[in-house]
């Protein structure tokens, strides 16, 4: 239960680029959170429901004394204690049911409280789906910007720029309005010299964006760098962190994933926009008192908002509530599944009013084609989900490896220095390429998309005869030259991303992983695709593909290769299931492609989970340390709980309070002795007959200010927590009654209960602390921290990597 | 406690408690009477459009027609004019071009650029302002609260408690402001510490 270890680290700063951002004032102040009362202000009119009588039973006085502000709210880096939260939700639902029926006012104010849960989804679904919009609109502006420039306003981006013009058939992608930078400074867009001017300010650009970028998250927010889903898991099953989902941090997030998006970085938006939805969700908390004060409460919300942030980023209500089912949330009430897909659904329906891509779809990639598929070919698809798999596999160690250097060497003292070099790695190795150069969503839409007969892009050069056309339908046909010379710049492409994905995941700007993955995928997916299209149409007399793809019959559809290999290569590294199948048909459109995309999601999971048990976000949870009990896992080694418990054979004996004998000055010295977040509270030494357990916070807290308040409270004052206070000689000083803050029902086991079931109770109960008794005697204490050690341990992995309690 | 800073007016109004709330209400109404114009703007008649694509018919070389018509005459009879094909051959080379309708409003796109240009023109600035003139301010200012001399005098690793005294606070707007953003860069200060620093987070 050390919690003050982190804390007082050294106050030195140790990363040489911090001398320009150095801040001064560096005095700690707890009290300072965007989301928690602080400890010592005057609240005015802090009324809180029942904060002091958890246990149900409380008599005429606790229901007078007001329970003080600070009482029952949690520590930064603390684990919450989702029974008390629960319960002190119960109390508060059934204190307004029952004074409903005195007035009309209460009634309203009753009917109001059961609203405010919906009320809440419906902002959180319009602010997610606002934000939506406003990052994909900059982020397409800025990608272009790169290019070029739109002389008729500058705010269009290239396809924009274009939309009123008649351009030429053969030539669609040139309009007179938009100008390179080589044509606006040359005038001429012709020549090497041109070339090399692009290239230039290609490079420019995608620098500037992404140092402005790390600058901003270094300056004003820095938890806006990452991806942010491990962290909100951990928030989700319970931790605290304050600051992570406020304001700030949610400006700094929209604004720098524009920037890093834009600068042609290996990475997506996916990720960060969970974690900006969340942020709305935290946000919009605090205009409801029920969400504000209450952390269980307030982690259904936010398990909404994530749904809500999926929803956004694909376009796909459904499968952004099964996502936020399956990867993030901890528990998951079925009340939230109704509210989370209403503030999925309304934040789509806000993105879709803003129509950011002009057509009125939600997201850049989604596909039109229901062209059928034959049994024979679920070879090749279970191919891609084996490379999926064995891709997963690989990024996941690599990437692992390398945040685990930046952890720890020095390379992570400079992570403005390390976000420039990678931003110019990737923009000089990504321009020549015009598979690279181009956005990955861009190219993950071209990759998707089925040649038709308009089509005009490289992949789509196919030898044509138009005497055999009829109508939309084309054959298979035989690959033309700008076929072969798109398929070895695809290569090339595949080979950079995987590599430079790995650098590029984690570092301090935000930084998702679906794009960069979907788009290693794709890639392949697609050059199966037409591997397999061009078998059949140069062997169509073969016995495999003589039944069903005879010649002039269009039978292999590349395109349907490509989202297959997106969906497994995306399965191998995050571990979805059916989240990621769900995600892919809705982005389809269609059921037709079910069995593919199954088949492949399947045997990319089966054999990424053969090489290595953990997905990206859980393998980043516990490269940080962070105390989530993983509710996946069974746990199957027959410890006890005496194994496990504290204090060991060696250790002095627990560090108990007696219920009647100690006084102020006694608690104060434990307090300051010692760095537990808790203490058992018992009958009396000798007897050890557990009373209950009273949190350390609480403690403080109830002291300081009965110490300033209470008239007569000294430090020989003697402090009980019974009902009824202990008879004394009448000439010692007033006595502290501190019952409001015990909780009476602490959990026990005992010491012979097989750690299965311990494990099991951490787990569906979400304790923070246990207490381990003996012939009905107090014998020691199990914590969380104690538990997630006790499991790294078991599978010999470093238990003191556990950081936080 | 960036938004005390935006709004002082409002900050000077409300009371402690209601203060947070009050900001968030302030935040989220400004978003949306930002947004929600753009999103209803009417369409003008630049913003819409029908999009036939044909391709090469016989010797026929391929061809982009664009007009605005509305989403009911959006086909190929309509929109591709003048028909490069004699009557009877009209229908077979329709049935080969692909048409679209398509709308966007370059209202919501200006306006939302925009925004975007001036927030983050806005934090540059003011991450010039904490960096180059916030230094000169603090140091020469002979008035400064007792509280504020004593943090940058006394020791970093002491831990102190609540800043300003509880009972008389500073009242003016200025004063609480500056509270407020002192408290606000100790806390980017810690959050700075924690990732970049002890890499305790956020690897």
């Amino acid at each position: 239960m050390d919690q003050k270890g982190y804390r007082r680290g050294s106050f030195q700063s140790s990363t040489s680029d911090e001398d320009m951002l150095e801040i001064a004032g560096a005095s700690l102040d707890f009290s300072m959170a965007d989301d928690d009362p602080p400890l010592d202000r005057e609240m005015g009119g802090f009324s809180s429901y029942n904060g002091g009588g958890m246990n149900g039973t409380s008599t005429m006085m606790d229901f007078l004394e007001e329970p003080l502000p600070g009482v029952g709210t949690y520590e930064d880096f603390n684990t919450i204690d989702w029974v008390r939260e629960k319960s002190r939700d119960r109390d508060r639902h059934r204190e307004i049911t029952s004074r409903s029926k005195e007035s009309t006012w209460a009634l309203i104010h009753s009917v109001s409280d059961a609203f405010s849960g919906w009320l809440l989804m419906l902002l959180i679904g319009l602010l997610a789906g606002s934000l939506a919009g406003l990052i994909d609109i900059s982020a397409h502006w800025m990608t272009d910007l790169k290019e070029g420039v739109c002389l008729a306003g500058f705010w269009f981006n290239h396809e924009h720029c274009c939309w009123k013009s008649n351009t030429a058939f053969t030539d669609r992608d040139k309009c007179t309005e938009w100008k390179s930078w080589s044509q606006l400074i040359l005038g001429h867009g012709e020549g090497a010299f041109a070339y090399i001017l692009n290239y230039f300010m290609y490079v420019i650009w995608a620098l500037l964006f992404s140092l402005l970028a790390v600058l901003l998250v270094k300056g004003f927010a820095p938890y806006a760098c990452g991806s942010g889903i491990p962290e909100i898991k951990t928030i989700l099953s319970g931790f605290i962190i304050r600051g992570y989902l406020g304001k700030w941090t949610l400006i700094i997030k929209t604004i720098t994933l524009v920037l890093a998006v834009s600068s042609g970085l290996s990475l997506g938006k996916e990720g960060p926009l969970v974690h900006v939805a969340c942020c709305c969700g935290n946000i919009l908390c605090h205009l409801f008192t029920k969400y504000r004060k209450n952390e269980a409460k307030r982690r259904e919300v936010l398990s909404a908002a994530a749904a809500a942030g999926v929803s956004v980023a694909f376009g796909a209500p459904i499968g952004g509530v099964l996502f936020s089912l399956e990867e993030v949330s901890y528990y998951f009430p079925l009340k939230t599944l109704w509210r989370s897909f209403f503030a999925a659904l309304v934040a789509a329906f806000t993105l879709r009013s803003i129509n950011p891509f002009g057509n009125s779809r939600l997201v850049l990639f989604y596909v039109e084609f229901h062209m059928p598929w034959h049994l024979l070919e679920l070879v090749p698809f279970i191919l891609l989900g084996i490379f999926g798999g064995l891709w997963g596999a690989f990024f996941i160690r690599s990437n692992i490896a390398w945040c685990r250097r930046r952890k720890t060497t020095k390379l992570g003292k400079y992570p403005v220095l390390e976000v420039f070099v990678v931003t110019a790695i990737t923009a000089v190795l990504a321009f020549p390429n015009e598979y690279t150069r181009m956005s990955t969503s861009e190219l993950i839409s071209e990759l998707f998309n089925d040649c038709g007969i308009l089509d005009s892009s490289k992949l789509c050069e196919y030898v044509n005869d138009f005497n055999s056309t009829k109508g939309d339908d084309l054959p298979d046909r035989a690959a033309g030259p700008g076929v072969y010379t798109a398929m070895w710049q695809l290569a090339l492409a595949l080979i950079m991303k995987v590599f430079i994905t790995i650098f590029t995941f984690g570092m301090k700007v935000p930084s998702g992983l679906f794009i960069p993955s979907m788009a290693v995928g794709a890639i392949a997916g697609r050059l199966l695709g037409v591997a397999v299209e061009q078998l059949a149409y140069y062997h169509h007399d073969w016995a495999i593909f003589s039944g069903w793809c005879s010649q002039g019959a269009d039978c292999i559809t590349p395109g349907l290769y490509a989202m297959v290999g997106a969906a497994a290569c995306l399965g191998g590294v995050t571990r979805m299931t059916v989240s990621l199948v769900v995600i892919m048909f809705e982005l389809t459109g269609g059921l037709e492609y079910i069995v593919p995309l199954m088949a492949a999601a399947m045997t990319s999971k089966w054999v990424a989970d053969a090489i290595g048990r953990e997905g990206i976000y859980d393998a980043h949870i516990r490269l940080n340390g962070y105390p989530f009990l993983e509710a996946k896992e069974e746990f199957s080694h027959k410890t006890l709980a005496m194994d496990v418990m504290r204090p060991r054979r060696n250790d002095p004996p627990l560090t108990v309070i007696t219920q009647d004998s100690m006084t102020v000055e006694d608690v104060e010295t434990i307090i300051n002795e010692t760095t537990y977040s808790g203490y058992p509270v018992v009958v009396s030494r000798e007897s050890q007959r557990l009373v209950g357990f009273v949190l350390r916070r609480d403690l403080i807290i109830s002291i300081e200010n009965a110490r300033k308040k209470q008239d007569g409270i000294v430090s020989t004052s003697v402090i009980y927590f019974t009902d009824h206070s202990p008879p004394l000689p009448p000439s010692s000083p007033s006595m502290l009654k501190l019952r409001s803050i015990l909780d009476l029902s602490p959990f026990t086991v005992t010491d012979q209960t097989p750690m299965e079931i311990v494990v099991d109770i951490f787990r569906k109960l979400g304790l923070r602390q246990c207490l381990v008794t003996h012939n009905g005697k107090l014998l020691g204490i199990i914590t969380k921290k104690d538990v997630l050690k006790h499991i790294a341990q078991l599978a010999n992995q470093d238990p003191d990597s556990i950081l936080f309690n | 406690p960036g938004c005390e800073f935006l709004f002082p007016q409002a900050s000077m109004m409300f009371a402690q408690s209601t203060q947070k709330r009050a900001c968030s209400v302030l935040l989220i109404a400004l978003l949306c009477c930002i947004l929600s114009p753009p999103a209803q703007a009417s369409k003008s008649s630049e913003d819409i459009r029908c999009k036939c694509i044909c391709p090469p018919y016989r010797n026929i070389s391929g061809h982009i027609y664009n007009k605005n018509v509305s989403q009911k005459d959006c086909n190929c009879l309509h929109v591709v004019e003048p028909m490069p094909v004699p009557g009877n051959d009209v229908e077979a080379y329709c049935l080969l071009c692909e048409c679209k309708y398509e709308e966007r409003s370059t209202t919501t796109i200006k306006v939302i650029i925009i925004i975007y240009l001036s927030v983050v023109g806005a934090l540059l600035l003011y991450m010039a302002f904490l960096v180059l003139v916030d230094p000169l301010i603090r140091k020469p200012d002979a008035y400064t609260q007792p509280l504020h001399n004593e943090e940058e005098n006394e020791d970093a690793r002491s831990l102190a408690t609540a800043p300003t005294p509880s009972g008389a606070r500073a009242n003016t707007v200025l004063e609480r402001v500056e509270g407020a953003q002192q408290r606000w860069k100790r806390q980017v200060q810690e959050q700075r510490k924690t990732v970049f620093d002890r890499h305790k987070m956020l690897s």
